[in-house]
């Protein structure tokens, strides 16, 4: 009989426990779980990326609903726990539901440290725990107004860090006289202060918190000495203590923390506690790696595995701050036994201290440049002597042995136990076999496997490096590419920051991202201008000089400097009128080429640059608009002429895509998107090879995408069946706003589809109706800045520079 | 040196060009981010296509046609590219832009 099993809390430690328990003994439990957060387990270290704006919420979830339902687990979500009762067996939630256990896991982290001051309840007044924590500071930066971050350890800069990225003038407050002084010696706290001001944010050190004033919110925080600092938030982040109330008031045995043995039961053994809330071997824990350890002595203890015992060992900090690079691990204290080994470069930054005894390391301080910290804390873990390599120690490992050593070398000459992913303890040995024995090859399998680098993901260097070990050069990294040589940032990091820091102009983004030109080049430009466009519909003045010539003169430029010119002509569908027009145009234009294209077009070629402009008016006249032949953008809709004509027709496609083409025109998007509907799956507008495509059948409108005709041949993908025509715009026009938001410049919906998933792009415009809607009305906003006709605006004298030259001169004299 | 006025500064947008057409052929004229200004043959070294018509990027511009870069001070071809378009003398005087008789003369400037 499956016994029951009851968990408080869903943070990292029990979610990991879960994994274990699943793997060792998938039947013995039915598990329940009460959050008091009303959502699903997610990487609490990454909080302080989604702070500053670097990642979203959805990208740092670790179990998404699906696995929950998976694995046959009860998640409440927003209920807390109120009560055990150890006589009956069974916990309360304050929404009033009650669970009997066989087992119960206590998992209630830990609560801020909430300094014991006047003022401390004042609105404006803020903890970092959680993501709704996260989500008050976002609220309250969108005041980019003064910020005070009380505690300046790990998580206090963290989040003075986010908040300046968020564009907060930022104070930082610590008690002590330097910086993160439980992991840093004073030469590094000094340091990393000096980093931390030259990014803007203040610094005051000893400095002692006295009262939070304000009149019915947070306005400014007094010191000791009576200095007051004007702040509309103030964060307290100044440590934080064991959640243990609730096991107190269970009658279990409370220390520190709950105290439990190295199987992790508690003085009840049918209760267990884990995480930060537990005090084993009269330590509490507050890093991951170590909570992963209780995770996994815990899930062997309830899968009955007889040694399943917790132990101890020292964890590496780290600190999540772009661009600061801290490492520290063990004892760095002076002492009578110890001696030392330190590396300053004041002008790099950089500072190394390793810290002796009896010539084994005990301790490692890196600050600016931290790559050997996985080889110091190997040599460490296995108390290496290294006297040997004395004198070249402190330059790392790629200097053992006389000539610096390639990475990959070093990678390569690490022992197979040798850690590389300290937050869940992942040996090199681990990952290389799991790459041989499962035939991984990329970074995501090895994290999907192992979960090496699937934490804090600072080791992700280090596993691609063993990817590429064992794979040569079948290894395809899944490293950034920059978008060009004038930034390390990839499109999607661009886009991301563009976003998260307000960047609405060209020089803003080169500002604040570094570019490393002047004003970029024929890559970026183009790239940013098209971000800008997307993310700020309405304020960003799109930039001319950024675009491409046939985005500039709306026309398609040919090999000899003339132009093309294709109308537009809604669903392919034409008249004797307009035929007419375009047959007078080319007469007086003398226009040497007309062809109809791929897209059911005509297109006027070799018209002269001159010309364009009385070229548009002619055919203006005649009713006719850009067609868009040359944007990145929404091209053209091909539709048969079904259920009005043929025989075989199931609904009217010629409706449908006219429709959709008067709906969405105008619209810039990350390369061309073109579309056809056909009326039947006999699928004469060939609408399976395209962008997007529509077949018409009996019962509705089947919707396909991601096809591909050009330099790859590629048949669409079928996103779904929709019954009406409304519900097919609708979607279409969801698919093609999310492509517009998350597409990189120049990929189109095929490459941008393989690289998303196409089960994933479903879900967000098929089935979740909310998003559905959220996207398409986003589409509607930005479509009321697009859809203007260029040509006609042109032809009005817009960019009349553009079609003239600036003089002609010379030729009287060339006369003479 | 005999000097020709073709136009004012302001008539060409920052990171931008225009061309003056000549006997000679065509001649671009380019102003970049922090107003420096070029003039080259509007020929790419490449297949001839018009400079005049790309996007201007610090002193280089970019041809529309096969994205040769080239350099405004030196007319040579960037990178992994061989060629080189004819520059040409061009003054900015009180805002005004001159270029060269000699250069519409088609004379080596």
């Amino acid at each position: 009989m499956t016994e029951k099993l009851v968990i408080i809390g869903n943070g990292m430690a029990p979610g990991r426990m879960l994994e274990h328990l699943l793997d060792a003994a998938p039947d013995r439990y039915q598990v329940t779980i009460f959050n008091a957060e009303p959502r699903v387990n997610y990487d609490r270290i990454m909080l302080s990326p989604v702070l500053s704006g670097e990642k979203d919420y959805e990208e740092i979830i670790i179990h998404g609903d699906g696995w929950y339902i998976k694995n046959g687990i009860t998640l409440y979500k927003g209920h807390k726990v109120v009560a055990i009762d150890r006589e009956a067996n069974t916990v309360r939630s304050d929404h009033g539901v009650t669970e009997s256990y066989d087992r119960l896991v206590i998992a209630t982290g830990s609560v801020p440290f909430i300094l014991p001051v006047p003022g401390n309840t004042l609105p404006g007044v803020l903890t970092y725990r959680d993501l709704d924590d996260v989500n008050a500071m976002l609220l309250a930066a969108q005041s980019r107004s003064k910020a005070v971050v009380i505690g300046g350890g790990l998580l206090g800069l963290e989040a003075a860090a986010g908040l300046q990225a968020r564009g907060m003038d930022v104070t930082v407050l610590h008690l002590m006289p330097t910086l993160m002084e439980r992991q840093l010696d004073p030469a590094a706290g000094y340091l990393l202060q000096k980093a931390i001001e030259a990014r803007g944010i203040k610094v005051i050190t000893k400095a002692n918190t006295k009262a939070i004033l304000g009149e019915g919110k947070a306005e400014a925080v007094e010191l000791a000495d009576g200095t007051r600092i004007k702040a509309t938030l103030v964060v307290m982040a100044a440590g934080i203590k064991p959640n243990t109330w609730l096991a107190k008031e269970a009658g279990l045995e409370v220390n520190r923390g709950i105290v439990v043995d190295a199987g992790m039961c508690s003085s009840d053994p049918d209760i267990l506690a884990i995480g930060e809330c537990a005090e084993v071997g009269g330590h509490t824990y507050g890093l991951v790696a170590p909570l992963y350890e209780m995770a996994r002595a815990a899930a062997g203890q309830l899968a009955g595995v007889a040694n399943a015992r917790f132990v101890h060992s020292d964890t590496p900090t780290k600190l999540k701050v772009t661009g600061i690079d801290v490492y520290s691990l063990g004892d760095f204290a002076d002492g009578e036994d110890r001696e030392e080994i330190v590396l300053r470069d004041a002008s790099a930054g950089i500072y190394k201290r390793l810290v002796l005894r009896d010539n084994r390391i005990i301790g490692t301080v890196l600050f600016g440049e931290t790559g050997d910290g996985a080889w110091f804390s190997d040599l460490k873990r296995r108390q290496v002597d290294i006297t040997e390599m004395r004198d070249t120690l402190i330059f790392g490992q790629a200097y053992q042995g006389g000539d610096p050593l390639h990475p990959m070398v070093a990678v390569a000459a690490l022992p197979d136990d040798a850690e590389i992913c300290g937050c869940n303890g992942v040996c090199k040995g681990k990952i290389t076999g799991a790459i041989s024995s499962k035939g991984l090859s990329s970074l995501d399998d090895v994290r999907a496997h192992t979960k090496a680098s699937a934490s804090c993901g600072s080791c992700t260097g280090l596993v691609e490096q063993l990817l590429k070990l064992k794979l040569g050069d079948a290894y395809n990294p899944a490293a950034v590419q920059p978008i060009c040589g004038c930034t390390t940032l990839g499109h999607d990091d661009v886009r991301r920051l563009i976003k998260a820091k307000g960047l609405k102009t060209i020089p803003a983004v080169m500002q604040e991202l570094e570019w490393k030109s002047s004003c970029g080049c024929a890559k970026c430009r183009p790239a940013l201008n098209y971000y800008l466009v997307c993310e700020w519909p309405g304020d960003y003045a799109d930039d001319y000089q950024s675009r491409f010539v046939n985005e500039r003169v709306h026309a398609n430029i040919q090999k000899d400097g003339t132009y093309s010119v294709v109308p537009r002509m809604w669903g392919g569908v034409t008249s004797a009128a307009e035929l007419r027009a375009i047959a007078d145009v080319v007469d007086k234009f003398q226009i040497p080429t007309v062809k109809v294209t791929g897209g059911q077009r005509i297109d006027m070629l070799g018209v002269g640059k001159e010309d364009l402009p009385a070229v548009w008016a002619d055919l203006g006249k005649a009713g006719f608009v850009s067609g868009h032949a040359y944007a990145k953008g929404i091209r053209t809709v091909k539709t048969c002429v079904g259920s009005d004509w043929c025989r075989f027709g199931t609904q009217d496609s010629t409706r449908l895509g006219i429709r959709v083409e008067k709906f969405m025109w105008g619209s810039w998007t990350p390369a061309k998107v073109k579309m056809a509907v056909s009326g039947c799956p006999r699928n004469c507008a060939e609408a399976t090879c395209k962008d997007v495509g529509v077949i018409c059948v009996d019962s509705g409108y089947e919707i396909h995408f991601a096809g591909a005709a050009g330099l790859d041949i590629k048949g669409t993908e079928v996103l779904g069946l929709v019954k009406t025509e409304d519900e097919a715009l609708e979607v279409i026009v969801a698919l093609a706003q999310m492509y517009r938001e998350q597409g990189r410049y120049l990929e189109r919906i095929y490459k941008w589809a393989k690289r998303v998933g196409v089960a994933e792009i479903r879900r967000q415009v098929l089935e979740d109706l909310d998003r559905r809607t959220a996207y398409y009305t986003r589409f509607i906003y930005s479509q009321q800045f697009a859809q203007v006709d260029p040509w006609s605006e042109r032809v009005s004298g817009k960019d009349k520079h553009e079609f003239k030259p600036l003089a002609a001169v010379g030729f009287l004299q060339a006369a003479e | 040196m005999r000097w020709v006025r073709i136009g004012s500064l302001d008539d060409i947008p920052r990171r931008g060009a225009r061309c003056v057409a000549s006997p000679r052929g065509r001649i671009a004229v380019f102003r970049t981010g922090d107003d420096q200004v070029f003039a080259t043959e509007d020929r790419c070294p490449h297949k001839g296509g018009p400079l005049s018509q790309g996007i201007v990027h610090g002193t280089s511009v970019t041809c529309p046609l096969h994205n040769w870069v080239i350099s405004l001070e030196t007319g040579k071809a960037q990178g992994a590219d061989e060629g080189t378009v004819r520059t040409l003398p061009v003054k900015v005087e009180g805002g005004e832009l001159f270029i060269t008789r000699d250069a519409l003369a088609g004379r080596a400037a």
